[in-house]
């Protein structure tokens, strides 16, 4: 099933090589990128008062303050119409570069430069959970600025794409008693309802069903459509093939291949197995 | 394996733009650095834009506050109710404040629910920012909208205690006049300065986790100070000039007065309230108003509104980090 898929959408797909021939404008310029972050918390020295209080007085910075060196010096470029998948273990940096893609996070050394604001799709980014369904799409489009008459007309849209109701009334029930396949159903689907100039995905359909995987994934194809770029972070290098034919891989931080999505994930899925 | 395969063709520009740098490329297409703060007056345009998501935001938020309690929305009439019947007992009743006082009742229950307003949008304000952080990474908004839809918010809820309010003021015998209309600008007046106050507490709020812990302390002292159940100028007759200065500048006791003297101009007047001591009781003396009362008012909401909006937006970029 899924790689009749693939093939079909090879067809639909431009190749690398039709791709190359027109004129390429970019989108995300990423130069010589380090990030660095720290991490507040981090568990080291004891965490009684008494100890906070004496770090107090010594002006001793906290020992559970921690410094990470997620990223270390990455450079690509994305183009207008690219769908990039991002791979990489856990931890190689794939979801710190996505952030900061996204503007969440500064840059420790060179620059991150985008067209237009880019919207980032996280697997726990969270809408309003005490509110309903059909509130969180009304309030998630007004905040990304439609106004409200195109929010009333694109509504039925949102929600049908979602699949929520598909089991019953569940759009006027509070978010927090979804499922976590649900929420981020939804909230793809109140994302993907915008035009976005760059859309970062990071393991946002991850959870969610087949059916809903295949709908997204037309949508992503669909967004590409509308000159946008976007980004993909999945452990699913099926969903990576279906999806993006430029895939990048991320190891410790650092850019180990930029390719064609078949080169990179069948080195990288050689690379697991080697390991 | 560190090394870069020979595919980095795919990121490389091509035709006109081989041979750019990286830096050179986003500068030729006009890119901008990412997350980048717009200016003022963009900014500016963006959060107008985005009303319609505030108010709607802030109702949703007032409405689910109480889904859970079986009372429901009764408690937002409630509980300003229980917070005056506590302080008309402390104050009133044991302490006696209410003896020196005209229509003690209706002068508490304004103080108390003026005082509130500020307090709760202060306290949302601090939280806006930390306490939203899901919304703040999903959806790209100008991160104002968060503060300014608490204080929406709180404004509403003070809304709906007014009808309260009302209630209870006419029940103590007071007949509404033209100062009523007087309520309208001192609202507007104070919901600028509470803007201006959630602006600079979300910014700092965001930041140090630790002023949420704090703010309660801070805000009970100023409650005290500002003679929310019982009357501060009495209380510093004596003390220097300088102190009363600072009493008569406090922001809180400047709205609580105006709406005080909108609701009951009575209060103020000398002929009503002389003050005289009856069989070796007090009995209520008039109220005074601040000299330029007004314009002080108008100030705070000024410079407050203005200096929290560019101290928020100063940050812009930050929100959401971490």
């Amino acid at each position: 099933m899924a790689e009749t898929a693939t093939t079909e959408d090879r067809g639909v797909a431009p190749t690398m090589a039709d791709q190359v021939k027109h004129e390429r404008v970019p989108t995300v310029v990423v130069d010589d990128v380090h990030i660095v972050y720290k991490v507040h918390g981090a568990g080291a020295g004891k965490g009684s008062a008494t100890s906070a209080l004496s770090r107090l007085i010594a002006k001793k910075r906290s020992p559970s303050i921690r410094e990470v060196h997620a990223v270390r010096g990455i450079s690509f470029t994305a183009y207008r119409g690219e769908a990039v998948g991002l791979i990489g273990s856990n931890g190689s940096g794939k979801s710190t570069m996505l952030a900061a893609i996204a503007g969440l996070l500064p840059t420790e050394k060179g620059g991150i430069y985008t067209n237009g604001q880019p919207s980032l799709l996280g697997v726990n980014a969270a809408l309003m959970n005490d509110l309903t369904g059909d509130r969180n799409v009304i309030l998630g489009c007004l905040a990304m600025g439609m106004p409200p008459a195109e929010v009333k007309a694109r509504y039925d849209d949102i929600v049908e794409f979602s699949g929520i109701n598909e089991k019953g009334d569940f759009i006027s029930l509070p978010m927090r008693t979804y499922s976590s396949g649900m929420a981020a159903r939804l909230r793809f689907s109140i994302a993907a309802a915008k035009t976005h100039d760059v859309l970062l995905i990071d393991e946002a359909l991850a959870t969610g069903d087949q059916k809903f995987q295949k709908r997204s994934e037309a949508r992503i194809r669909e967004l590409r459509g509308e000159a946008g770029t976007v980004f993909l972070v999945s452990h699913n290098n099926h969903a990576i093939r279906d999806t993006c034919e430029r895939t990048i891989w991320i190891e410790k931080g650092e850019l180990i291949m930029d390719g064609e999505t078949d080169e990179v994930v069948t080195a990288y899925e050689k690379f697991n197995h080697g390991g | 394996m560190s090394t870069v395969s020979d595919s980095v063709s795919l990121s490389a520009p091509s035709g006109v733009d081989t041979g750019l740098t990286q830096k050179q490329l986003a500068a030729k297409y006009g890119l901008t650095v990412s997350g980048k703060r717009p200016g003022l007056v963009e900014y500016v345009r963006q959060l107008w834009q985005r009303r319609h998501f505030i108010l709607a935001f802030a109702t949703a938020r007032l409405v689910a506050q109480y889904t859970t309690a079986k009372l429901g929305q009764l408690w937002q009439v409630l509980t300003p109710l229980l917070n005056c019947a506590v302080f008309y007992l402390v104050f009133g009743v044991i302490l006696k404040s209410r003896d020196g006082i005209p229509v003690y009742i209706a002068w508490l229950c304004v103080g108390v629910f003026v005082f509130q307003f500020s307090q709760s949008a202060i306290q949302a304000g601090t939280r806006s920012i930390s306490d939203n952080l899901g919304l703040i990474r999903a959806l790209h908004f100008p991160r104002a909208c968060m503060p300014v839809a608490f204080t929406v918010i709180q404004l509403q809820q003070l809304l709906i205690s007014m009808v309260v309010l009302v209630v209870i003021v006419l029940a103590n015998g007071i007949t509404p006049g033209v100062t009523w209309l007087l309520l309208i600008p001192a609202l507007i007046l104070q919901s600028l300065f509470n803007t201006g106050l959630a602006l600079i507490m979300a910014r700092i709020g965001a930041k140090t986790s630790d002023i949420s812990q704090l703010m309660p302390f801070v805000l009970r002292t100023w409650m005290y100070l500002s003679g929310v159940m019982y009357s501060i100028q009495t209380q510093i007759n004596s003390a220097p000039h300088i102190v009363k200065t600072i009493a008569a500048l406090n922001p809180a006791s400047v709205y609580m007065d105006l709406m005080r003297y909108a609701f009951m101009p009575q209060s103020f007047s000398k002929k009503a309230y002389p003050g005289h001591k009856v069989n070796g009781h007090d009995t209520a003396h008039w109220l005074t108003l601040p000299h330029h009362i007004w314009m002080i008012a108008a100030a705070w909401a000024v410079v407050a509104f203005a200096f929290g909006f560019v101290f928020f937006w100063k940050s812009e970029e930050e929100y959401g980090r971490g």
